[in-house]
């Protein structure tokens, strides 16, 4: 054990020595493993920023809400099964919090209807299109996750009696009051006055797809009276414990086979969603993006690998007789297989330190030009990209350091 | 008079070689580099190896600094059957108890010779401390306690194979096998290194060496003639224990 140390150190001094003496050469090398480094770490950080998107995405639904809706969260290949199912209505929504109410240790605390449709908005001479409006009760507040930039949401009073008044999203506010508080202005709905009370501070976009800040909220009755009583409703049923999902889920839809009057025989005509379900659905796409990346870059790491295996090769073959002589005195097929194995994984780990700096910085830089951008670096994937880098010297080093160790003495020794 | 002659305690014999055979295969014919010999050499003896090339001679300098293994044959070192080690036995064997200099020195360039000398100690797995300490002892021994610090081509070729000479004896070996030592160095230099092997020998130590020089060789106290895989002759040149008695194994 001793001396393995000692071979260790040794081989590390003579792997400084050897990069000091062929400075040109080692440099070269180590910069297919820097380029090789900067793509993997690149992927890297732009996987995890992506990943980080994505679970900020999926926080928008809640892990403790469930949705009741005519559609589940996922794919089917059966969908005209679905598309003949009743319609949710809103108004579901009360004997579903009737029953809670009167359901001993219920996991559910409160159903809220929803219904939505895309109108436009206009303040004055701006208009935006293509926003959600939103119809829903007071309660809507308990199984949301937005904070409020100013104002308020609407009250109960205003929800049951659909007064004119609603809750603007923070890209609405923005596009219709650039420098003033849309609080108490009246913004035009279907040419009908509605006035602010509060804004949604920024939530971001849904996937980097659409804004979940182009949105007015309402009070349902409003919203039924204005725009449509028909449109596809979804229940939003907070849950207690979300440690008892499947739990919820199962009261759930005993209530609402109750609310639906379905028969013991008959299959559910409705589906129950949730943020994990829908997680589900899309980690497969988000680990195939990562994946495909991954092995893309990995190319260029594998490129930097073979020009580390080559050189390793020279390395050997210009020092035979070195490895003779070191045999002579009495090292072993591991000592000098080692020694080339360290001059490898030396030469990456520093091309593997080099391209991590250049890495930090073009993350910093992209960072600073484009904020939107999903990267993310942190200090997994230093650790990570400095394992790749120790891996690719070890791989790439292995061949020649065999060969070398399996070098026959004489034969080493009298080579010139 | 043959060694034979010469009676000698039977524990005192470090290398015993019976009827060894080295057979290589180039392309289709088959070489007998050595055809079956017999040799042993006892400690603190100084034995010259002599033939003209093509006799066997770097052959038998190889199985005896156990670099290579016999194709049949008994080779025992110090009681411990050579023939059948694997390459890391024999790598052991040549770290503890052979000491090589070689007729290049076979110096590694970017070390200093204090870091050269210390290289078999880091194969035995000393300690950084005693091994700083016996290579710095064994740089004295060679005449060089000045120039520790100093690489290869900042020395003359007489210094450099002083530096390989205390690199072989570090390790306190149970031989020096020196490949024509001077065959590299002109002849004042060369007798210069002569001289330090005479020392080294008085001092107790065993010395082969292997030379096609018939002065070099007349520095050694026995003479190994090989020609064609065979031994020609074996024979003390001058009576060892005349001068090396007061020396002699104890």
């Amino acid at each position: 054990m001793k001396r393995f140390i000692y071979e260790l150190s040794e081989s590390w001094k003579i792997a400084a020595a050897q990069m000091r003496a062929n400075k040109m050469r080692s440099m070269l090398t180590a910069l297919g493993v820097i380029i090789g480094i900067v793509a993997v770490t690149l992927m890297g950080t732009a996987i995890s920023g992506i990943s980080i998107g994505f679970d900020k995405s999926m926080s928008v639904f809640g892990d403790d809400v469930l949705y009741v809706g005519q559609w589940p969260w996922k794919r089917v290949d059966d969908w005209w099964n679905y598309r003949d199912r009743r319609k949710i209505k809103t108004e579901y929504a009360e004997p579903i919090n009737r029953m809670i109410a009167t359901t001993p240790n219920t996991n559910l605390i409160v159903a809220v209807p929803t219904s939505s449709v895309y109108r436009s908005v206009k303040y004055a001479d701006s208009e935006v299109n293509n926003i959600l409006i939103r119809g829903t009760v007071s309660d809507y507040l308990i199984t949301s996750t937005f904070d409020f930039k100013e104002g308020r949401f609407f009250n109960e009073l205003e929800s049951r009696g659909g007064a004119n008044v609603c809750v603007v999203g923070y890209d609405v506010a923005d596009a219709l009051f650039p420098s003033a508080s849309p609080i108490d202005k009246s913004v035009l709905i279907n040419g009908q006055p509605f006035k602010v009370i509060g804004v949604i501070s920024r939530q971001g976009t849904f996937l980097g797809l659409f804004s979940l800040d182009a949105i007015v909220v309402m009070p349902l009755p409003a919203f039924q009276k204005y725009f449509t009583a028909k449109s596809e409703a979804d229940i939003l049923v907070k849950v207690k414990d979300k440690t008892k999902l499947a739990d919820a889920e199962d009261e759930l839809t005993g209530i609402m086979r109750r609310v639906r009057g379905l028969p013991p025989e008959k299959k559910d005509d409705f589906s129950i969603n949730e943020q994990q379900a829908l997680k589900s659905t899309l980690d497969p796409i988000k680990n195939s993006i990562a994946i495909a990346g991954l092995f893309i870059t990995g190319l260029s790491l594998f490129v930097g690998a073979i020009g580390i295996m080559n050189i390793t090769f020279v390395s050997v073959k210009e020092r035979t007789k070195e490895i003779g002589t070191r045999k002579a005195l009495g090292a072993r097929r591991r000592t000098i297989l080692l020694q080339f194995l360290i001059e490898s994984t030396a030469l990456c780990l520093l091309g593997g330190l080099i391209g991590l700096c250049f890495a930090y910085l073009m993350c910093f830089l992209i960072g600073a030009a484009f904020p939107s951008f999903p990267i993310h670096f942190s200090s997994d994937l230093v650790v990570v990209s400095m394992i790749v880098a120790v891996f690719t010297g070890l791989i790439s080093g292995f061949a020649p350091a065999w060969s070398a160790s399996r070098l026959d003495p004489v034969t080493a020794l009298r080579y010139e | 008079m043959t060694n034979s002659d010469v009676v000698r305690p039977v524990d005192s014999i470090v290398i015993d070689i019976e009827n060894i055979t080295k057979n290589y295969v180039m392309g289709e014919e088959t070489v007998h580099a050595l055809r079956g010999v017999s040799l042993q050499i006892h400690r603190n003896e100084y034995i010259a190896i002599m033939g003209p090339s093509g006799s066997g001679k770097s052959t038998l300098m190889n199985m005896l600094g156990c670099l290579d293994t016999p194709s049949s044959g008994r080779y025992e070192f110090n009681g411990k059957n050579v023939a059948e080690m694997n390459d890391d036995e024999l790598a052991a064997i040549r770290n503890r108890e052979i000491g090589f200099v070689f007729q290049t020195f076979n110096l590694l360039p970017r070390s200093t010779s204090l870091r050269n000398v210390e290289l078999p100690l880091i194969y035995a797995g000393i300690n950084p401390v005693a091994r700083e300490e016996q290579a710095m002892k064994a740089m004295e021994d060679v005449g060089l306690g000045d120039r520790m610090y100093h690489k290869p081509n900042e020395l003359s070729g007489g210094q450099r194979q002083r530096v390989a000479i205390a690199r072989a004896l570090v390790n306190r070996p149970s031989i020096i096998l020196a490949d024509e030592p001077t065959g590299n160095l002109d002849s004042k230099t060369g007798e210069e290194i002569m001289a330090l092997f005479e020392n080294l020998y008085r001092r107790g130590n065993t010395i082969i060496l292997v030379t096609h020089e018939a002065d070099i060789a007349a520095h050694a106290r026995r003479t190994v003639h090989l020609r064609d895989g065979f031994i020609e002759s074996d024979e003390l040149v001058r009576a060892p224990e005349l001068e090396s008695e007061p020396l002699a194994v104890p």
